[in-house]
């Protein structure tokens, strides 16, 4: 229950960040998420990413910049593991389910439905 | 960044902006913000209860769960984007929908959608990501940095 | 003939004998519904692409307008059409299957009024007896080419426009009778450094200004001298900026002949549509749908139409370049 309540109240906080980018400092959405996705990687790299999922769980899954933080710790886990190549061959191993996921169901998407404008 | 284009405006123009400016209704950003936190809160939670169910019920443990659950979230996405829907929650959501996964998966869907009609191969696959590009390579690219950065720090003893 | 430093006047008067407005399912729900000969229920008419469906609304627009003024394709010389496609696709599409002579337009959202006053230009120097206009815009193939997907989830804003999904079409002839084109002034480009693509209304208010000024300068009129003076899509928020702009500099139009295409063709509580309608068929629609409508019958006797362009390109907003815009002015007497 707990989980459910600061999932909630995290993911929309963060939502609220993205939502005074776009509109404070008129990003395009583009600009917006790609501001959050460094801003993951960046704690992500410094450790921070991770306590708040631990404590919010989806709040901060979720969202993009959990996108970087993988991104990172895909990283930075296959450096620990294999040395510097590492740090290119592990970038997609945490993200390649959401990646992949999103390329299939889009294709196949586009093969069922069309743009209703 | 805005006052360096001021600068390169003529003072007719910098005095027709203001004029505009105030003439324009405003974007009612608190209630934006209302929204956003609402149905991206919503969003989260719903990743949530999805995580829950995975681990309970396909014994997933608690970090593998956020995979089948992003894959619902996406796939959950494209179906709204597929039957028009998904857009009219954005209008109304703005931040809400597009931070989320949802954001990104609607992008890849929309513009696959949309590009039909140049065929699948150029169409589709071509402009599959015109707007997930970004986040993509911008994600990559600053992650290889940091990670650079942090096994630099570490192997300096600082971190 | 010219007049003043931008102003033709059209001695021979060349009559409207035939015109045409076509539409779509948001025009249909809109305020100017009765005023169109054929309204669509969707957006593709029976189509497999926005493009390909925007290309059948100029042809419809065409063909509809050739036959109200009981006339055959053959008998037209010149067609000017023009749109907001890439390499005007539709416009260049549609003069394929009409086989007329044609000149491809750019003008953005106002080459309504370039069109036309081309068109009565040839008429009236006697270099044709009947010249076609038609302008169209489609909702779906704009935001395609110009913003985003059409099912892309963003927040548009309330500067935000609705472009409009249809095509107008006018005949302009020496011979026969109906509303007469009397004068057009031609814009130049005006750029005030606006670069915000979703609020269009605010970019284009100095042009529509610009000239109207020097279209009252150049005859030596009054605003009074017209029953409505439209611009073709300036929005809420534009045609309120113009209507100020105008009073600053001392040229008063009053509040019941100012309007513009754009708030006039939907309804204040349709949703989406924020600002108002947009895109080149949106003056295209009003004028030689609803305004020529109501010369017709009597109700307005002169009118002074101010189209609107934007001259962005996808492009040029991402190489951080302004909005410079356009607008041409054309009177209508009955």
């Amino acid at each position: 229950m707990d989980k459910l309540i600061w999932a909630f109240i995290i993911g929309g906080l963060i939502c609220v960040i993205g939502q005074l980018l776009l509109d404070g400092l008129k990003l395009t959405p583009a600009h917006t998420t790609v501001t959050l996705v460094v801003v993951g990687a960046i704690l992500g790299g410094l450790g921070l990413y991770d306590p708040l999922v631990k404590f919010a769980g989806a709040g901060a899954s979720v969202p993009i910049s959990s996108f970087g933080n993988s991104l990172v710790k895909g990283a930075l886990d296959e450096y620990a593991a294999v040395g510097p190549i590492g740090v290119l061959t592990g970038i997609f191993q945490i993200t390649s389910g959401g990646i992949s996921s999103a390329i299939i169901f889009g294709f196949l998407g586009a093969l069922i439905f069309k743009p209703k404008g | 960044m805005s006052s360096k284009k001021k600068k390169k405006l003529t003072p007719a123009q910098q005095e027709y902006q203001k004029f505009a400016q105030e003439r324009e209704p405003k974007r009612p950003i608190l209630f934006n913000c209302v929204k956003a936190f609402f149905v991206g809160g919503f969003i989260c939670m719903l990743g949530q209860i999805l995580q829950m169910f995975f681990v309970t019920y396909f014994h997933f443990s608690q970090e593998a769960a956020a995979n089948p659950a992003t894959a619902v979230l996406i796939i959950v996405t494209v179906l709204l984007t597929g039957i028009g829907v998904f857009d009219h929650i954005a209008q109304f959501a703005g931040a809400g929908t597009v931070i989320p996964i949802t954001g990104f998966a609607n992008t890849i869907a929309s513009a696959a959608i949309e590009h039909r009609s140049e065929g699948y191969v150029l169409g589709v696959g071509g402009n599959m990501f015109k707007l997930a590009g970004p986040v993509i390579v911008y994600g990559v690219f600053s992650s290889f940095v940091v990670a650079l950065v942090i096994i630099s720090l570490r192997a300096l003893g600082v971190m | 003939m010219l007049k003043g430093h931008q102003t033709w006047v059209f001695e021979s008067k060349p009559a409207i004998i035939g015109s045409a407005a076509i539409g779509g399912p948001f025009e249909a729900k809109g305020n100017l519904a009765a005023d169109f000969d054929l309204l669509h229920g969707d957006i593709w008419l029976g189509q497999d692409s926005f493009e390909k469906a925007e290309q059948k609304l100029q042809e419809q627009a065409c063909e509809t307008a050739i036959k109200k003024a009981n006339m055959k394709k053959e008998d037209v010389q010149f067609l000017f059409s023009g749109d907001l496609i890439n390499q005007i696709r539709p416009s260049s599409f549609s003069a394929r299957t009409l086989s007329v002579p044609y000149f491809g337009l750019y003008g953005a959202c106002s080459t309504s009024m370039e069109g036309l006053s081309l068109a009565s230009l040839v008429v009236d120097s006697q270099f044709a007896q009947n010249a076609l206009v038609c302008v169209s815009s489609h909702n779906a193939a704009s935001e395609k080419q110009f913003r985003y997907p059409t099912e892309y989830g963003s927040q548009k804003p309330p500067t935000a426009q609705w472009t409009v999904t249809g095509a107008g079409a006018a005949l302009v002839s020496s011979k026969g009778d109906g509303p007469r084109v009397t004068a057009a002034t031609i814009g130049r480009v005006i750029d005030m450094g606006l670069t915000d693509p979703f609020n269009m209304g605010s970019a284009m208010a100095p042009a529509a200004v610009d000239t109207i000024e020097a279209h009252f300068r150049d005859l030596g009129r009054d605003p009074g001298y017209y029953d409505v003076i439209t611009t073709g899509d300036l929005g809420r928020v534009g045609h309120r900026i113009a209507g100020d702009l105008l009073q600053k500099h001392g040229l008063d139009i009053p509040e019941e002949i100012f309007t513009d295409c754009g708030v006039l063709i939907y309804k204040q509580d349709q949703p989406i549509v924020m600002a108002g309608g947009s895109g080149c068929g949106c003056c295209a629609v009003t004028t030689f749908g609803h305004f020529l409508n109501r010369m017709r019958k009597g109700e307005l006797r002169r009118i002074l139409v101010i189209a609107t362009g934007a001259l962005l390109s996808p492009m040029s907003f991402q190489q951080k370049e302004s909005i410079p815009c356009i607008a041409h002015a054309v009177s209508i007497e009955i």
